[in-house]
């Protein structure tokens, strides 16, 4: 479980992030949603530590992130797996280095192992005999694949996802979509996702947070959502044409 | 003005990321190894192509100019050698290699930024300026000496097979004038400029790469002006260099 309180971030004058207070909770996808510019990327590097807020408090199981040490932040770190949006697989890399990438750096493991739990992770993403290509030579959706299994790679207790579906063509936008939920049950992750894809909100939202203006407008779930009262929130979610033809 | 202070200021804080003790040195040898194959291995076919014309187009200069019936003939060898030891095979492959290695340094780094590549790494709590940086600056310092070297050698062949070939120098003669006067300090001082204008080329355009922001724009920005600044450093330093080594 990860909690925010009071978490308030600023670029220069600007107030990017205001009084956020919120609760991602354990085995189950939680959303971030809002327009362009609404503070959800922001939000998410502020809980991985990639922007340190000028304000709050970001607690991992009780443990406040922002006033650990470098040295105990790569231990919670540990435990952190990131979906990015273009899924920043390291081009130099092949398949097989960028998802052993994080085996190297923080386990103890034989050679043997690694490469089992390469093929593991791989395979929990339906994905075979990639091992050896480059990011370059594999599709979007097959990039976004990768990026899951090097997310995973580590059994990580929380997995971070930026717009999980930018670019992706509907099939297989439910495709990660699916995975992203399977693998969230299965190993009982505390998943937050950002998106602005009403999709994938009514999916996987068993726990949404409407940003705008970098505050928290609403908050409820795939069931609530259609039928609530907040005018912003109903120019995001209505603005999906497929949504406005429902009664 | 104020901004090349605030380069200047910004490039020591880089580099005192850069010189950190790694996370995990295994990773790091591994990619230095692969650096070497990038940075120098493969520059193996340029500094070869433009050291034996330079030879070439010495020995022929040299002839032109230097030829009379008061010198002897031999003096055309000693001056392509020691052209090419003192200058050209390091501060002439300095500045191609500012160019060519350079702005593969600053794209490909800028390209890491840009794809959220860098904010992967920081997010598994990896020093990314070090990872980015110290490997290419360490295979750089390993390997191009190993260039400087074979430059010399070449641009000598080069110089050696002008002469005979246009019968401007007798065979005998050029290898009596490479072994006359020999200077072993020379040799030394090459090195010593190479392995400085090494530490400069890279650092240098990887500082670039790093604080790219932006698209494709900013990062062909970077690569020139990693070329710019990189070529600069290493004629104000081969100035500073010369002065200190041989005067």
């Amino acid at each position: 479980m990860i909690e925010v309180r009071n978490l308030s971030k600023y670029f220069g004058e600007k107030q990017v992030l205001s009084n956020i207070n919120v609760t991602f909770h354990k085995g189950i996808t939680n959303l971030v949603i809002g327009q362009s510019g609404s503070g959800k990327t922001v939000l998410l590097k502020c809980l991985v530590g990639l922007l340190i807020p000028e304000e709050g408090q970001i607690l991992y199981e009780g443990v406040d992130f922002i006033s650990l040490s470098e040295k105990e932040k790569r231990e919670i770190r540990k435990t952190i797996g990131m979906l990015f949006q273009g899924s920043a697989l390291f081009d130099s890399m092949t398949v097989e280095e960028n998802i052993r990438f994080p085996l190297d750096l923080f386990t103890q493991m034989t050679e043997t192992e690694k490469k089992e739990r390469v093929n593991f992770c791989l395979q929990r993403v339906n994905l075979h005999n990639v091992n050896k290509l480059y990011p370059a030579e594999l599709s979007g959706g097959m990039q976004k694949r990768v990026g899951i299994a090097r997310a995973i790679a580590l059994n990580p207790l929380y997995l971070f996802c930026d717009e999980p579906n930018s670019g992706l063509d509907p099939k297989t936008a439910i495709l990660i979509d699916e995975l992203i939920r399977e693998i969230t049950e299965e190993y009982g992750i505390t998943t937050i996702i950002n998106t602005h894809d009403m999709n994938s909100v009514m999916r996987l939202g068993k726990n949404i947070i409407f940003l705008t203006e970098g505050k928290i407008a609403w908050q409820g779930n795939n069931q609530q959502i259609l039928d609530a009262e907040n005018e912003k929130l109903k120019d995001f979610v209505f603005a999906n044409t497929l949504l406005q033809r429902k009664p | 003005m104020y901004r090349f202070i605030f380069h200047v200021g910004q490039y020591f804080i880089f580099l005192s990321r850069v010189f950190v003790k790694p996370e995990r040195w295994n990773i790091y040898i591994r990619q230095t190894i692969r650096e070497i194959d990038k940075i120098g291995i493969r520059s193996i076919g340029i500094v070869t192509l433009i050291s034996v014309f330079i030879g070439a187009v010495l020995t022929i200069q040299a002839v032109y100019n230097v030829k009379t019936p008061i010198l002897p003939n031999y003096i055309i060898a000693f001056a392509v050698r020691d052209s090419l030891l003192l200058e050209f095979s390091s501060t002439i492959i300095g500045l191609i290699l500012a160019g060519k290695v350079g702005s593969n340094i600053a794209s490909e780094i800028g390209t890491m930024r840009i794809t959220e590549q860098i904010d992967a790494l920081e997010m598994m709590g990896v020093n990314s300026a070090s990872f980015v940086t110290l490997p290419k600056i360490i295979a750089a310092i390993l390997f191009n000496p190993v260039l400087m070297i074979l430059s010399n050698i070449v641009g000598i062949i080069g110089g050696w097979v002008a002469g005979f070939t246009t019968g401007i120098i007798a065979s005998d003669e050029f290898i009596y004038g490479l072994q006359y006067n020999f200077q072993p300090y020379y040799v030394t001082y090459a090195t010593i400029k190479t392995l400085v204008f090494a530490f400069l080329i890279t650092s240098i355009s990887s500082y670039f790469g790093y604080y790219a922001k932006g698209g494709s724009v900013e990062v062909g920005n970077a690569s020139t002006q990693a070329t710019v600044y990189g070529s600069v450093f290493v004629l104000f330093f081969n100035l500073v260099l010369t002065q200190l080594l041989l005067v």
